[in-house]
């Protein structure tokens, strides 16, 4: 299949035929990783941005690196120090840039639909890193990656997302990508946390952690956003890390194999122990190390539609 | 398959197969044995016949020759020209090249473009002590100064003709032949 898309914004969007080209292109990019000299020339004269509106480390760095394989120069663009502050609209920064013959324009922005809106106003290519509460399409693709990887299908498998849902783009775009690939999503946390009608999405709602850990080939852990905690979803972290830290105890209630997941940053001793977190079952390492070649698939994908 | 297309054959299964034996000997004719010797097909073509020569290369030599695999995708010349984006395949080649005598093996020499590409490809990788080509069928029409080492067969074609070369490895009867009109595989 060939890949027409201009922009990356959501998975719900996606085709299975797509997120297969995304995964088996990231699979033969991984291999530059591994080389001495990790750069490849075929994004060469090609410009990046990551136009981040929110604070980011992993990712925005992750996008950095990725570009900067294909050897694609990168620019990049941060609200506090650019003219944003000035009361620039985003459309205007992104036409802007894009004058500047972006070709490539990786967006991060606290409102959901941010990713969509841009991509109608320019030509340049628009990747969503990340729209709010809606969804955050290369997290679930890197970690769809990892999956295989370790287990070698998606198809079959048992999947519990642990952690606040309801405020988690992470979880939403891992819920789109692996309902259509063919797993069973669980997901736990405390009714707070969890939307309305989130069984429509075609998961299984749990409250309680230990019974949705039963048979659980991936333990997908989300981050406790302790800066929301003043949402009073929760009556103290204390009693979250006391029903829903994924520690050894816990761990033995999924199968013997079963991997963990961590989008990072980790709260270590409240969503995760640092025992199960230094085990070989994490592969939250892993999926920072796949983060970079799927995203160079997208851009080497992305980089022929325009 | 669509009706207007036609073969004319260039050459059968026991021809390729005579040109690959020579070939396997001009190798280490050349090489002086199998020394620091190792072969890396490109893909997809390249590989098939790659694979074919390290088996007689090894059956002659009775040691273990190198094999890699190499795909050129990411180093061609037209990525920025094209619209749509070709298949990246995987790079498989487990040893270090630096040093070694690479035999670059491909199934049709034509404008020499691919043979740059894995040439970028090969360098980003290593350094070998040397880089020598074996194809398969050399159809002229040269479009950058590069030569192959060892030819199975030389033939000349017009420009716009459709060389293609047919293998065992996926279904089909071995031989070169061209192809003439529309084919849909």
């Amino acid at each position: 299949m060939t890949w027409t898309r201009k922009d990356l914004l959501t998975i719900s969007e996606l085709s299975v035929e797509e997120i297969e080209l995304i995964l088996t292109t990231a699979e033969s990019l991984k291999e530059v990783g591994g080389r001495d000299i990790k750069k490849v020339p075929a994004l060469r004269g090609k410009t990046v941005v990551n136009l981040f509106f929110e604070p980011s480390t992993r990712t925005r760095t992750s996008f950095e690196l990725a570009a900067k394989r294909l050897s694609a120069d990168v620019i990049n663009f941060s609200p506090s120090t650019s003219s944003v502050v000035k009361g620039e609209t985003l459309i205007d920064t992104a036409r802007n840039i894009e004058s500047m013959q972006a070709d490539i324009i990786v967006l991060r922005h606290s409102s959901p639909g941010a990713a969509d809106h841009l991509a109608r106003f320019v030509h340049s290519s628009v990747i969503n890193a990340g729209d709010g509460w809606h969804e955050h399409p290369t997290q679930a693709l890197l970690d769809v990656f990892t999956i295989k990887e370790k287990k070698k299908q998606i198809k079959g498998l048992t999947i519990v997302i642990v952690g606040d849902v309801a405020h988690s783009r992470v979880a939403r775009s891992n819920i789109a990508a692996l309902t259509k690939l063919g797993a069973e999503v669980r997901v736990v946390a405390p009714p707070t946390m969890l939307p309305l009608f989130l069984e429509s999405l075609g998961v299984k709602v749990f409250y309680q952690f230990e019974k949705a850990l039963d048979g659980a080939d991936v333990v997908m852990m989300l981050r406790l956003q302790r800066e929301r905690l003043g949402r009073a979803l929760l009556p103290s972290t204390r009693e979250y890390a006391k029903l829903f830290c994924l520690n050894s105890e816990r761990l033995k209630l999924a199968k013997p194999e079963a991997i963990v997941m961590h989008p990072g940053p980790l709260n270590r001793g409240v969503e995760i122990s640092p025992t199960v977190a230094d085990s070989s079952a994490a592969v939250i390492l892993d999926q920072v190390t796949n983060g970079v070649s799927v995203r160079m698939a997208l851009m080497y994908l992305l980089s022929g539609a325009t | 398959m669509s009706s207007s297309f036609q073969e004319r054959q260039l050459m059968d299964a026991q021809e390729v197969s005579r040109a690959l034996s020579r070939i396997s000997h001009e190798i280490l004719e050349r090489n002086k044995g199998s020394q620091d010797l190792a072969l890396i097909g490109i893909r997809t073509g390249g590989v098939y016949l790659g694979q074919r020569l390290v088996t007689r290369l090894q059956q002659i030599e009775q040691r273990e020759i190198p094999f890699g695999e190499l795909d050129i995708t990411l180093y061609r010349d037209d990525l920025s020209i094209r619209k749509d984006q070709p298949e990246i395949r995987k790079t498989l080649i487990p040893f270090n090249i630096s040093d070694l005598k690479v035999v670059l093996v491909d199934d049709v020499l034509f404008t020499g473009r691919t043979i740059r590409a894995a040439l970028d490809g090969l360098m980003d990788l290593g350094r070998p002590a040397e880089i020598q080509l074996a194809v398969l069928v050399d159809r002229g029409h040269r479009q950058l100064p590069i030569r192959a080492n060892y030819v199975g067969k030389s033939i000349p074609t017009a420009r716009e003709e459709n060389v293609q070369v047919f293998f065992e490895e996926v279904g089909q009867v071995d031989r070169v032949s061209i192809i003439t009109g529309s084919h849909d595989q």
